[in-house]
Formats: structure tokens, sequence, C-alpha cells
């Protein structure tokens, strides 16, 4: 991995104005998208819509939340460490609207269907598996739960990488032909675990 | 004949606003000044929901449509609602203009049709070649509203103008020996850029093929279609000629067609030769087949307005054209599906 030798040291206020940018971003950006799918702004199907961009959304912000270790280390720029957590929740924010547009709108709550269809379409199986791991992350990313944890919890978030080569095989499974942009993000995540091979193989001993 | 009687909520094509009248609309609004900020937000009808298309310019020049002559026909989708225009131009398949559902529309604006050749050949007497204004003129134009059911468990209603394909497939006259009908899409990659890569198309070995049985292709439904909402077809669209077979689904109905070959055996299909375990020859829409990866059983209408109005109804066994089933008789509709 690439080492620089003289740390990375911004000045905190202008790191606390990039938190606020990037709550305000993720957040706005995700409330602005559903007000445009409420009030017909989102073309032809707004479901379909609404479902892709939370769907690829989530991935995109584990994805990201996966990059700031690597990045914080070869850099030695730790003051990039606190946004996991924020990025990390947010992506389990859009996972869950992601879910919730899909029983909301698309089987608009037939109870039965969601059911049937959790069960019987391995893509979304896979995918519900995933929402699962993001819920019990984010649920026990509060410090009071991580302290009580101890050295579980670290153990526990490790599921991080397992959710995101999971959330690329439910991508790759459901596309009907344009197979290369989820083998993309696969391919991706699979390269961040490998700079944390040493790490995995610990949890493993 | 038979007479319907409309349901009072059902509207009508002559309910539907004029464009010009709706651009009108946007023009005067445009001129008082309350097309500011607030349209920025609104990035006119593109669902890509990206930050940086409220940039991108709204008004790139757009493909110019013509106004037809038709004669209007009763259809059995008279109580369906229609899609609204923009919905049904602006949310399409045609992976030959990118994958995404607003590509085509965004991809395909300076597409030429004029001139176009489509030939009708193979197992026929007499081979017929139609130059573009042949593709308007040589048969009666009508107006058709029909029911759109995509294999991706959505539907649209939506007015097509043209003509059975009979027609042009009699005018040819048949041979005895000829059982299947295939179609061919344009393939010009200068022209579509889906076509350049199979990273841009979708995987797809273009050109786009499709396929129907002769007495499929026969029956009075299946239609050469040359324009929608009484104007020429835009070319997300498939302009200037494509098939619409309203009882299949939509992949079936394929567009900017150029060659159309009677033959005396099965025709390879372009999503059947992609996924032959997804997408079969028949597509026949048939809320009992479910795709591998999800149920067929209902079907999200497309209409207006925004996520609250969205309609989930139960697809019907040939999308509701029962009169073909007796195309069907003695199969086994879940082994040709």
């Amino acid at each position: 991995m690439l080492k620089i030798n003289k740390p990375i040291r911004a000045n905190p206020a202008f790191m606390k104005v990039a938190r606020l940018l990037a709550h305000v971003v993720i957040f706005g950006w995700l409330g602005i998208v559903f007000y445009q799918g409420f009030s017909d702004q989102l073309g032809g199907d707004p479901v379909q819509t609404l479902l892709d961009f939370t769907g690829i959304g989530a991935l995109n912000l584990l994805v990201i939340s996966l990059i700031i270790s690597p990045l914080a280390m070869s850099f030695k720029f730790t003051q990039l460490l606190p946004f996991r957590r924020p990025v990390g929740l947010y992506s389990a924010l859009y996972g869950l609207s992601h879910f919730y547009v899909f029983i909301a709108f698309e089987l608009q709550f037939e109870m039965q269907l969601i059911f049937a269809e959790i069960i019987k379409r391995p893509y979304i199986t896979v995918g519900f598996v995933t929402l699962i791991i993001l819920i019990v992350l984010a649920v026990t990313s509060v410090n009071r739960i991580k302290k009580r944890m101890g050295t579980t919890w670290f153990t526990l978030h490790s599921l991080a990488y397992v959710a995101v080569v999971l959330a690329g095989l439910h991508y790759l499974w459901l596309v009907k032909s344009a197979w290369y942009e989820p083998a993309i993000y696969l391919i991706f995540s699979v390269c961040l675990l490998f700079l944390r091979r040493d790490k995995i193989k610990k949890i493993f001993k | 004949m038979f007479f319907k009687f409309r349901n009072s909520n059902s509207l009508t094509e002559n309910q539907v606003t004029d464009e010009a009248v709706y651009k009108q609309r946007r023009d005067v609004l445009k001129k008082l000044g309350y097309l500011g900020a607030g349209t920025l937000l609104a990035a006119s009808t593109k669902a890509t929901a990206g930050p940086f298309d409220w940039f991108s310019d709204e008004d790139k020049a757009k493909f110019a449509t013509s106004a037809l002559n038709f004669s209007k026909v009763e259809s059995n989708a008279s109580s369906d609602i229609l899609t609204p225009m923009d919905k049904a131009t602006g949310y399409n398949n045609f992976y030959e203009f990118g994958t995404d559902k607003e590509d085509p529309i965004q991809h395909s604006q300076s597409f030429r049709v004029d001139p176009w050749s489509l030939s009708i050949e193979g197992l026929v007497e007499k081979p017929i070649t139609l130059g573009y204004d042949d593709l308007f003129s040589s048969f009666d134009l009508e107006e058709r509203i029909y029911r759109l059911r995509c294999v991706e468990a959505w539907s649209m209603v939506i007015p097509w103008l043209g003509f059975s394909l009979a027609n042009i497939i009699k005018k040819a006259q048949p041979l005895s020996s000829a059982k299947y009908v295939s179609f061919q899409t344009l393939y010009e990659p200068k022209q579509m850029p889906g076509q350049r890569s199979r990273f841009t198309g979708g995987g797809v070995d273009f050109p786009y093929v499709e396929g129907l049985r002769l007495d499929e292709a026969m029956q009075s439904l299946t239609m050469l279609s040359v324009g929608m909402y009484g104007k020429t077809l835009p070319p997300q669209n498939g302009a200037p000629i494509r098939l619409v077979v309203p009882w299949k689904y939509g992949f079936k109905s394929i567009k900017s067609i150029v060659k159309i070959v009677l033959t005396d055996k099965q025709p390879p299909t372009t999503w059947q030769t992609l996924a032959a375990d997804e997408y079969g020859f028949y597509a026949n829409v048939n809320p009992k087949v479910d795709h591998p990866r999800w149920s067929q059983a209902r079907e999200r209408r497309i209409t207006g307005g925004g996520l609250l109005a969205q309609n989930r109804i139960d697809t019907l066994p040939f999308n509701g054209y029962d009169e073909v089933a007796s195309l069907y008789k003695s199969m086994d509709l879940s082994k040709f599906y």
C-alpha cells in the first residue's frame, strides 16, 4: 500500500464544515429525489427510478465507508476516520429507503407477495440479508453499545465486508443483461477486502 | 361491430391536452418569470436524478414529428386511461440508444429516418421495398389504443397509428412454405451509440432481431406502427416504423424495422439468444408464468402522477386480448413461454 511519511493535518474547522457538507449532500439528495418522486418529476416510472437511486446510493455509500480507512492510513490522514460512522449510517438509511420503496410502491403492501418475493427470488433474499446486516451495524454503532461490546464490536462490524459483496451480488443478479457495472462494483469491493486481508485472516483464526 | 359504454372516469383521447397548448402554458409561465429556480430543482422530465443533471440543457433540439391523417378504430382498450405522451416517449427500452430508460430520448434526437428502406422478402411471391414516404401512404392508417405490457412488469396504454401487418404480408403474397416471419432493426452504429460496443448496448449482439409465427403475424391485432398520439413516431419509440404485438411482452415489438423476411424455420430472436431460460420465442403475456427473477402476476400501470398515484393491477392472460387464445390451443404455454 502507498505510504506517505508526513501526516496530513487539516484545520479542524475545515473538517467540521466538510462533515456538515457531507450530511447536507447525502441527506438532502435523498430528500430531493423523494420529493421529485411524490411530485411526479422522476420520468416515466418514478418507482423504478427511486429504487435504482436508493439501491445504488446505499452501495456507493457502503463502498465509500470502506475506502475511508485505507485512505486515512496511506495518507496518514486520521481526521478522515470520523466520517466512517455517518457514511455507514447513511448507507443503512438509503438501504432502508430502498426496501421501503420496494414494499410500499413496487409491491404496494401486498404482504403475502412481499414475503413470497423475499423467499422465492434469490437476488431479493440476498438484498434482504444485506439490509439486515446494515441495520444491525447501524444500531450497534451507538457509542454506549460499542463500548459495552468491547472487541466483539470490531468482529461484528467486519460484517460490512460481507454486506458490500452481497450488495454487489444483489445488483449483478437483478440486471437484465448489462452486467459490467455491477461487476465493476464487485471487483472493486474485492480489492477493498484484499487491502484488509490481514485483518480478515485474524477474524477467522 | 360492438359498442361499449365508457365508464365516466375513463379518459378518451379528445380529453388529452393538446401538446401545443401544453407547451404554450410553459411559454406563458416562462414569460411571467415563474420558471426560475423552481425548474432547476424540477430537472425537467428526466429521471436520472443526479445533481449535475440540473444544469443540463433542457431545450436540446428535439426530433421533429409531424401530424398524420388517420381513422379511429374502436378498441377494447378504450376503458383504460392513456399513458401521458411524455411518459411513453421518455421512458423506453431501446438498447440501440443506451440501456437506461432515459437514454433513448437523450441519444436519439438527431436520428435520421428519411431516407428509409423497409423490405419484405424471403418466401414471398412479390418482394416489396418501401421508402420513407411509402410507409405512410401505402396503407390507410388507423389509430388503435393498445395496452403495452413490458416483461419488467410495468405497462402503458398507447394510441398507436398504423396498419395491420397482415396487409403488407398479403400484398407480398407469401408462399405456402412460409411458416414464420422474422424482423430486423436498423444496424448503423454511427447513428445508434448502443451498437458501438457491448458496454453501451447491454451486451446485445446487434442488429436486434425478432420473429413471429405466420399466423400470429396475420392476426389483425398485430400492427406495424408509424405513429403515436396523432403524430409520426419519435426515434426513441422506433421511428419510422415498428411492430406492435399487444398480447406479447414489449420486447417482441421490434423498433425501427428495415427488413421483414418470411421463412420456413423459427427465426432466432435477440432476447432468447441472450437468455433462453428467461425470454422465450412466444413471450405471450402470462400472469401464471413468472420470469425466473420476478413475478408476472401483477403489473404497475404507468399513468400520470407521482409515487402515490402508482397503479398496481392484475396482469391478464394475453394482456387481456383473449381473441388470440385460439392461436395457442394445443400448446403448453408454461413450456412455450
